[in-house]
């Protein structure tokens, strides 16, 4: 099976402005390409999920750098490789 | 495509329900070990393990890093010492070459340190089982494990003495860590070849080389599924939300083992399915049979509860990997759960009855603390009890008993960490030292003869 080289990005917190402005920023920093996204906001929490390319990231470095982009706009931003989720919900 | 809501509840699994890897456990053989030259067989294993298990933490904590999931623990499992050892004569050697060479690794435990005598002892296994006080209390990493029954064998009651005796030894000599070293030896029946949990892992004689074998946990998701899914249903729609959460987590676990097998070069050995507790609250098999309508876990119908538990785990994870094997059920290792430690402290559940639920579900009397004034023929009988079990049943059985010293009925015991805390633990005040002093076998059932 050919390796897929995508990863799944989730935002979740408060709404503010300008979140996905700096998330785009930070993949781009890193070389991820993303592929779709999904964002709604439910009484005021903010929940986005983007699909990424990451064939020219490197991945740890992009990981410790939404984690770091997180903690310093007060959300929970997680990056995983997307066989995670098609292992899960698909046979 | 995978959908939003399918995204989410992944996620939400790994932050709010605790879902997790419990162990990547590496198996090694030490077959290629083996000299009677102590000096050359310390070095021969140091050597073999650092070299073959250079790279597991890191890939075990890339993997982490890539699929967001912790993997708690990785993990080293060898060879029987007895028998890597009983050329050289001294199993101590093994010992410290084991708890350095996991030190180099940065493996949190290296399990092997073990005999098989289900049929009877060689002179290198009661060298090794009279070794277990030494090698338990001064290493750090080590974790042993004697198999004394099987369903062909019997149960070798003259190892089950020792290894009461040990036992005792062992409490003694780490008493000052409230007998942390009973912590580490597993007496089992039935012990299994390619368990990757601890500290009853070993790298069975029927193993190859090496190998890769993962253990899940999640008993967080199951709970919070039942909530959901099956408030106050009937027990098919029970076993049915049991067994679709089972698959989810178990594919996980199987994503996880092909990555880490491929990554490390190292075969894939087994997924194994087994609902594994820790004390955080929300990670607890108590509250799964508490949220099946158990005032308390430990009250009537627990051995049912726990019954169905099992079989729907069992049922809903074959199907998600392609090789399952090790323990394979669901734990209930009382000081490791926050639900067994409450039910155990309230009285609600007592040695007994975690007896009965033995014999449904996977592995034993596990983390169980009992009086330090326990005698070493009453922890004798406790293990012979178990073994009766798994021989008779042909099942997994393990005794893991902490006779604290000092401690009585209403102290606690702190381990710490994943090993929690356990109140202790009533046992019967009556003898069994006639019963222990006969030795011998107990022969195998007539259920051993299926050929």
């Amino acid at each position: 099976m050919e390796k897929k080289n995508q990863a799944v990005v989730t935002v979740v917190g408060n709404d503010t402005i300008g979140i996905i402005a700096k998330v785009s920023a930070v993949l781009a920093a890193h070389d991820a390409n993303i592929l779709d996204i999904s964002q709604t906001v439910l009484s005021g929490m903010f929940n986005m999920i983007m699909i990424v390319d990451i064939s020219l990231s490197e991945f740890a470095s992009l990981s410790a750098a939404l984690t770091k982009l997180g903690a310093e706009i007060g959300l929970e931003i997680r990056i995983q490789r997307s066989e995670i989720f098609d292992a899960m919900h698909r046979i | 495509m995978i959908n939003t809501s399918e995204i989410l509840q992944t996620v939400h699994m790994i932050t709010e329900e605790k879902l997790d890897i419990r162990t990547i456990t590496m198996g090694i053989s030490l077959y290629s070990c083996i000299t009677d030259d102590a000096k050359q067989l310390y070095q021969r294993i140091y050597d073999r393990i650092t070299h073959q298990a250079e790279h597991l933490v890191s890939v075990g904590e890339a993997l982490e890093c890539e699929f967001g999931i912790p993997i708690v623990n990785k993990r080293i499992s060898v060879s029987p010492a007895s028998l890597i050892s009983a050329a050289c004569g001294d199993p101590i050697i093994v010992a410290r070459a084991m708890d350095d060479a996991a030190k180099a690794t940065g493996v949190n435990f290296i399990g092997g340190y073990t005999a098989l005598v289900q049929k009877g002892l060689t002179e290198s296994d009661r060298r090794l089982i009279a070794s277990l006080p030494e090698a338990l209390s001064t290493t750090e990493r080590v974790c042993a494990s004697v198999n004394v029954a099987s369903t062909r064998a019997g149960i070798d009651m003259d190892a089950v003495r020792l290894c009461g005796e040990a036992i005792k030894e062992i409490a003694e000599r780490t008493k000052d860590t409230d007998a942390s070293g009973c912590m580490k030896l597993v007496v089992f029946s039935n012990a299994v070849e390619d368990n990757p949990f601890m500290a009853g892992a070993f790298h069975g004689p029927g193993e190859g080389e090496c190998c890769i074998n993962v253990g899940i946990s999640g008993p967080g998701v199951v709970k919070r599924a039942l909530e959901k899914e099956a408030k106050d249903a009937p027990f098919d729609v029970v076993a049915e939300t049991i067994k679709r959460t089972a698959f989810k987590i178990t594919r996980v676990g199987q994503l996880i083992a092909r990555e880490a097998s491929t990554r490390l070069g190292v075969p894939f050995g087994i997924v194994d399915l087994s609902l594994a507790p820790t004390p955080a609250m929300g990670d607890s098999v108590a509250h799964i049979l508490e949220e099946m309508g158990l005032e308390v876990c430990g009250c009537a119908g627990t051995t049912a509860a726990l019954a169905l538990l099992n079989d729907a785990v069992k049922k809903g994870g074959v199907m998600a990997s392609s090789q399952v094997g090790g323990l394979s059920g669901a734990f209930i290792p009382v000081s490791e759960d926050i639900g067994m430690i409450n039910a155990a402290r309230s009285g609600a559940l007592c040695i007994e009855k975690l007896e009965a639920m033995t014999c449904v579900c996977s592995v034993g009397l596990d983390m169980i603390a009992v009086p330090g004034d326990t005698s070493a023929a009453t922890i004798s009988a406790i293990i012979a009890d178990e073994a009766a079990i798994g021989m008779v049943n042909s099942k997994t059985t393990a005794v893991r008993l902490i006779p604290a010293p000092g401690k009585k009925v209403g102290d606690e015991v702190e381990f710490g960490g994943l090993f929690g805390r356990a109140p202790i633990m009533r046992v019967s005040p009556y003898s069994s030292e006639r019963f222990i002093a006969r030795g011998g076998r107990i022969p195998a059932p007539l259920q051993s003869l299926k050929n």
